[in-house]
């Protein structure tokens, strides 16, 4: 049998089994929006396959009851993680009024959902990068200890915000997790024209804080780093720079087509260390994922979203001339 | 009821809310032990500490993204922009972000954050320590945007800024820090955001601008008082939204109507007031309405003969108060 890596991090057998269930919810999710939007039901669709190990293995390491996530596009795993539905995400998918990331006024994937501390996002990258220094200064301002985890892409690592954020979390010692979830590409533009240096974590030298690279298909490792991470926020030691490297299975989004910039044999590579099959397979081995459990999971988690493609597509939109309402407060 | 002058309105608003609500803090550059690079928030880095006055970096998209942050999470900052012409790397994320948080959110989240900036000309700062800027904001909903005349409109508004719910911007001309001074009450007190306000009554022109150009009006009215000429005087206040019923109301008192502002001529502030006026007021006009603004260059230059080139005055807005009067 395979070293037992879980117990050594203090993750219990239903914990893992538990993020690997999340992982796969955030997968399952995210194939139904592409069939929907094959079959001309929803339009747009941007994808988390390939990135849930991160994103989960991340968030299992936060106290998802008080750390603050500002999650990039991609991070459906992050958000289930912190309290979002199934039918929440297929709400938002839908563009339906129930949606509780906007009311159905954004594209999906833009997440937000204050009872959960996902705090809203936009589509012009790395902005959230500031706004996650600025929640932890303020709760620094209030002797709170909740830490701010906030993610994007290595593509994103090259904005302004990104620099500006990190440096002003470090010049002030403040509980921020830069999470760069390295996945290779930035639209068509692969790292090797978007990266001067070469590792994202390379950067973080220059805002004073530790900056790591870590395997973002193995949610332990990404687990045990982000672990770290908060304890040394959380003590008031500061800020650190995680890049966790895997791949992005899927185009950009429904409407790319990356055949015309990468090679299928890359991504063929690429879909044999999916976390999706390899964690599962670690579980397996650790006889925490055996075949009737995983039967019931599967069975389980495809109820879910089924019903959550029912309802959502069954919603109601909201009324037309509701898009003059929230302006500014009412 | 004392005294003060436009600058020190700045620095009692501050103060004052933040000994009433701990929330509220401020942020930028030089803003703690310098006390700002005018003195805006002078004295408070001592009242308050450096956790409450805080010095950041300088990189004007953090100053806000951070504040937007700490104000989504619930506090009240108050960001300076060192001078409004160094607003614009933080466009971004006060277009992109603070503007449209709560809209976005469909009222989930909110941005209750203050940024203040110095802007307008006259003080030999050339291209970029001269500029108006308001244009650019004045088309986002989501914003408001405020530009007082006076100490008393600048501490009532700007405490009514700091408490209000949505993101502000705050554009303080800096030639009238010290210039311009004037009674304010002891007492607390706010004034509404996007109300304007009639800061002289008249019967026979109508003038319609806002900051220091407000004091340019009054002066050149004095003197056409002289001549007969009775001007009636609005001021925006809010540039942003804009108070439509004031405009309307002030237009249609007299027939003839001045717009007036320091910024460029075209796409501006005036240009909008100039269209609610001609879709409200055609028949009670018994003139064109005229705009009064700096020419369409960049920005005002260096040396003195093009800076009063640009630059607005009493003499230039007293001849086109005349030319409209004699119309």
């Amino acid at each position: 049998m395979a070293e037992n890596r879980h117990k050594s991090l203090g993750l219990s057998d239903d914990e893992v089994l538990d993020m690997f269930r999340t992982m796969l919810l955030a997968r399952k999710i995210d194939e139904r929006m592409w069939l929907l939007n094959r079959a001309g039901k929803i339009p747009f669709v941007i994808s988390c396959q390939g990135q849930e190990a991160a994103q989960v293995g991340a968030s299992y390491a936060l106290d998802r009851q008080k750390d603050y996530a500002l999650p990039y596009y991609r991070d459906m795993g992050v958000v289930l993680a912190f309290g979002m539905t199934a039918k929440d995400l297929m709400l938002s998918g839908f563009a339906k009024a129930e949606d509780p990331n906007s009311g159905g006024r954004q594209m999906p994937g833009h997440f937000g959902q204050k009872k959960n501390r996902i705090v809203t996002g936009s589509s012009p990258v790395t902005t959230q990068v500031p706004h996650a220094v600025g929640i932890a200064l303020a709760g620094k301002m209030e002797n709170k200890d909740f830490v701010s985890f906030v993610t994007f892409g290595e593509g994103s690592s090259n904005q302004g915000d990104f620099h500006e954020g990190a440096n002003f979390a470090g010049v002030h010692k403040l509980p921020v997790i830069f999470m760069v979830e390295n996945n290779k590409y930035a639209i068509s533009v692969p790292v090797s024209k978007q990266l001067a240096c070469e590792k994202v974590s390379d950067r973080a030298i220059g805002y004073g804080m530790p900056g790591h690279t870590v395997d973002g298909n193995d949610p332990l490792a990404v687990y045990e780093v982000v672990k770290e991470a908060a304890e040394r926020g959380r003590s008031g030691k500061g800020p650190t720079l995680i890049e966790a490297v895997s791949y992005r299975l899927t185009p950009h989004s429904s409407d790319d087509d990356d055949r015309t910039y990468r090679e299928r044999g890359e991504v063929d590579e690429a879909k044999k260390k999916d976390s999706i099959l390899t964690f599962a397979q670690y579980l397996r081995e650790q006889g925490v994922l055996t075949e009737d459990k995983e039967e019931e999971l599967n069975k389980e988690l495809d109820q879910i979203v089924n019903e959550a493609t029912d309802y959502a597509e069954n919603a109601v939109y909201a009324e037309a001339e509701s898009a003059l309402n929230f302006v500014y407060e009412e | 009821m004392a005294v003060i002058s436009y600058i020190q309105a700045v620095t009692q608003a501050l103060k004052e809310e933040m000994q009433r609500d701990e929330k509220v803090f401020v942020l930028g550059e030089d803003v703690g032990k310098r006390g700002g690079v005018f003195r805006a928030t002078d004295g408070l880095y001592e009242e308050f500490g450096e956790a409450r006055v805080l010095d950041t970096p300088l990189a004007e998209s953090a100053i806000a993204g951070v504040g937007i942050g700490a104000a989504m999470y619930g506090l009240r900052p108050v960001a300076e922009m060192q001078f409004a012409d160094f607003i614009m790397p933080a466009v971004n994320q006060i277009i992109s972000e603070a503007a449209k948080t709560r809209y976005r959110s469909n009222n989930d989240w909110s941005v209750p954050m203050t940024i203040r900036a110095p802007y307008g000309g006259g003080v030999h700062g050339a291209l970029y320590h001269s500029q108006s800027v308001e244009a650019v904001f004045a088309n986002q909903p989501g914003l408001k945007i405020v530009m007082p005349s006076t100490p008393y409109d600048v501490k009532g508004l700007l405490k009514a800024s700091i408490r209000d719910n949505d993101p502000v911007l705050f554009f303080e001309h800096k030639r009238a820090y010290r210039l311009i001074k004037g009674e304010v009450p002891d007492e607390d007190y706010t004034l509404p955001i996007g109300k304007a306000d009639i800061k002289r009554e008249g019967t026979d022109i109508t003038v319609i601008t806002y900051g220091l150009c407000v004091h340019f009006a009054l002066q050149a009215a004095e003197k056409l008082a002289e001549e007969g000429i009775d001007a009636h005087i609005l001021d925006l206040r809010t540039v942003y939204p804009l108070d439509k019923e004031a405009i309307i109301e002030a237009a249609a008192k007299t027939g003839k109507v001045l717009l007036v502002t320091e910024d460029n001529k075209e796409g501006g502030i005036i240009s909008e007031v100039s269209a609610i006026i001609s879709e409200n007021c055609l028949f009670d006009l018994d003139a064109p309405v005229k705009r009064l603004a700096g020419p369409d260059i960049p920005s005002m230059p260096y040396a003195p003969t093009m800076e009063k080139y640009f630059m607005m005055n009493p003499d230039k807005v007293e001849k086109a108060m005349r030319d409209l009067a004699e119309f």
